[in-house]
């Protein structure tokens, strides 16, 4: 039985690892979207576009990495599009976010329908292996690179938003549209290029899904890990740190279903499968509140108010 | 917020100006998105012709699979039915600024409830007990389902978007585990499903025609709920909770409550939706219930603007543009997402067109007279 678990457990860790960098990518990028007062709901379309693109792309030219950045360079393509559209208005974020997200998947489901039989190349891990004797523990230490760029990413964001004057320009955009143009602060164009950068960020997240992990493209592979992204960084307060933490808690969930069934438990995998899911919308109703408004959040974002 | 009552005049009065004014805001409701349609419809073309596809093919198909024959006519009308539920699953809480688009998880669990109801009273109650027992389970299952995640953004203040959309991913989760597991029929071992509805529960199809009755019950269920939002003063309350919640709270309305009604009553629609799907297409619920009706209903409310009495003939059109899908696939070689793309391209550039309202040129200056 322990044996069971700790197989589970060192499962859910490689998995917590493999499955959170998607999400740590995607919020990375709606982090600093909604920092500058604008929420793009769109990004489950972006990702599974660039995830489309890398595919594709890594396919046509034999190198991954380039798969990696034209999947960023779609994503900003999609931010730009959506950064664009909202300044006009009475245009709402919000429905332009749902429109991006059915546009996306249908344009990535089209452009990628011949892509899906080839094999294309993918990322390479960076074995980590030798730091330990177990073998389970071994492979889980297979990790990929853009984990770690994402890790360093956060941190630089998280830096960067208290300390330079680019992250402080942002945060004055998201927090008061009037303070920034007393300012001589164009809000529009902070916002536009927050949701460029935030696109990019997302269609990177979506090369790893194509190109690591399942690392195969098909229409089946995102299951909404786009939209629960969002919802991540209402949780995580706006923080890129704490974005970091709940993409790995968010990964633990959604290596539940596999690791399980890895130990011959496949009774009710449908709803293994759905924790990532359940979980976010726990975490939702048990960080949420009707009498206060939420301590971080951007005083502009449509989302809270 | 999007979700501004559509027609900002409104008063029974004579006043020949009043009146003009009113003529000029229907005229506007009616071309500009028209207008956003064609636009979307050229901008298509044009993509199609940079993959080396001709437009003409692919419009004169659509057509011909979606309007074309009797046939093509049937196809879209039992492609109607479900939109015009799905949509009014948007519309009706749109109306109170709500943005529910998890309508897709209401349908699957209302059409899981309506056959999970059967399977025990089959043979046993006739008929016409069954009937109105299933249909009343959908509509219930489908009112627990979208009234929760209004219950959610009236305690909790949850997003009701965000909340509803995962609601779609455990809703699938819920059909597919007992669709293959404790519910699973021996009866159909290539496709995970319930056990097939007995003959006589089936609903029937309209006189003289091939599309069963959920298309007339769908466009009765829109005139109500269009009854509902203008006539009522549960709807006028909506509606002044959509233009201005603050407002609506320092009049004493109970916003909570009727945020929660209105996804409820909004869940019914969609649930009754899955209803018909199992009672009068599929026979039985499995995972064919998936079928993206739900996403399909989101953009036919913002091309109605949320207004129930134009969702019917904008389900119509998009009926039609999803059962020309497979014909285009075939005669084109192009992939089934070409519709997506077009249905895409369409949403997106009716929320741009949200900014037109108000400056069109030649009716602005009239109304300004």
């Amino acid at each position: 039985m322990s044996d069971a678990l700790t197989t589970v457990a060192v499962a859910m860790f490689a998995g917590a690892v493999r499955v959170s960098t998607p999400f740590l990518f995607v919020s990375l990028g709606e982090c600093l979207t909604e920092k500058s007062g604008r929420i793009n709901l769109g990004l489950e379309g972006t990702l599974v576009f660039g995830a489309m693109s890398a595919y594709a792309i890594s396919y046509l030219s034999g190198s991954p990495w380039v798969g990696v950045l034209a999947a960023g360079l779609a994503g900003s393509m999609f931010g730009a599009l959506h950064g664009a559209i909202c300044r006009l208005p009475k245009v709402s974020d919000i429905a332009i976010g749902i429109a991006m997200m059915l546009f996306g998947t249908g344009f990535a489901f089209f452009l990628g329908k011949g892509f899906i039989q080839p094999t294309a190349p993918r990322l390479q891990a960076i074995d980590l292996g030798f730091l330990v004797s177990d073998p389970q523990m071994k492979v889980a230490l297979q990790i990929n690179p853009l984990f770690f760029i994402g890790l360093a990413l956060a941190v630089v964001m998280w830096w960067g938003f208290a300390n330079t004057r680019i992250g402080l320009v942002v945060r004055m955009t998201g927090d008061s549209a009037t303070t920034a143009r007393a300012m001589g602060v164009s809000v529009d164009l902070v916002r536009f290029f927050a949701t460029t950068a935030g696109g990019f960020l997302a269609g990177v997240g979506g090369a790893f899904l194509s190109l690591f992990y399942p690392g195969s493209w098909n229409e089946g592979l995102s299951s909404g890990q786009g939209l629960m992204a969002v919802a991540l960084v209402i949780f995580s307060r706006w923080n890129p740190i704490a974005c970091v933490g709940a993409a790995l808690l968010f990964g633990a969930a959604g290596a539940l279903g596999p690791a399980l069934q890895s130990v011959g438990i496949s009774q009710g995998y449908h709803f293994f499968n759905a924790a990532p899911h359940i979980l976010t919308l726990a975490i939702m109703i048990a960080t949420s509140s009707s009498k206060r408004s939420l301590k971080g959040a951007p005083g502009e974002l449509s989302i809270t108010k | 917020m999007t979700a501004e009552s559509a027609t900002p005049v409104r008063g029974r009065t004579s006043d020949p100006e009043a009146a003009r004014i009113r003529l000029l805001t229907a005229i506007e409701a009616v071309i500009v998105p028209v207008g956003a349609v064609a636009l979307a419809a050229a901008l298509f073309s044009v993509f199609l012709l940079t993959l080396g596809k001709s437009p003409a093919t692919f419009f004169e198909l659509l057509w011909r699979g979606g309007f074309g024959t009797a046939f093509s006519w049937q196809n879209t009308l039992i492609r109607t039915a479900p939109l015009i539920f799905t949509a009014l699953c948007v519309a009706i809480p749109a109306r109170l600024g709500l943005m529910v688009i998890g309508g897709e998880g209401a349908l699957v669990i209302g059409g899981f409830a309506a056959a999970v109801v059967a399977l025990p009273v089959m043979g046993v109650l006739p008929a016409w007990i069954v009937t109105p027992l299933m249909f009343v389970a959908a509509a219930l299952a489908g009112a627990v389902w979208i009234g929760f995640v209004g219950w959610l953004r009236h305690v909790r203040a949850v997003n009701e978007t965000i909340a509803s959309l995962l609601m779609f991913y455990i809703a699938v989760a819920i059909l597919n585990f007992f669709v293959e597991g404790p519910l699973r029929s021996p009866a159909d071992p290539n496709k995970p499903s319930t056990t097939p509805l007995d003959p006589g529960l089936m609903v029937g199809s309209i006189p003289g025609m091939d599309v069963h009755w959920g298309l007339v019950v769908g466009v009765v269920v829109a005139i109500l709920a269009h009854l509902l939002m203008s006539r009522t003063t549960f709807g006028f309350a909506a509606r002044v909770t959509g233009g201005n919640v603050r407002a609506a709270r320092a009049q004493g309305l109970p916003v909570g409550r009727l945020m929660v009604a209105a996804c409820a009553l909004a869940g019914a629609t969609a649930g009754v939706a899955g209803y018909f799907e199992v009672a009068a297409v599929l026979g039985k619920a499995n995972a064919s219930l998936i079928a993206g009706y739900g996403f399909t209903g989101i953009l036919v409310s913002f091309l109605a603007r949320h207004n129930p009495l134009a969702i019917p003939p904008v389900a119509v059109l998009f009926g039609g543009l999803a059962a020309a899908g497979g014909l285009i696939q075939r005669r084109m070689g192009l992939p089934d997402a070409s519709v997506q793309v077009l249905q895409g391209l369409i949403f997106l550039i009716i929320l741009v067109s949200e900014t037109i309202y108000g400056r069109v040129p030649f009716l602005t200056a009239e109304k300004r007279r």
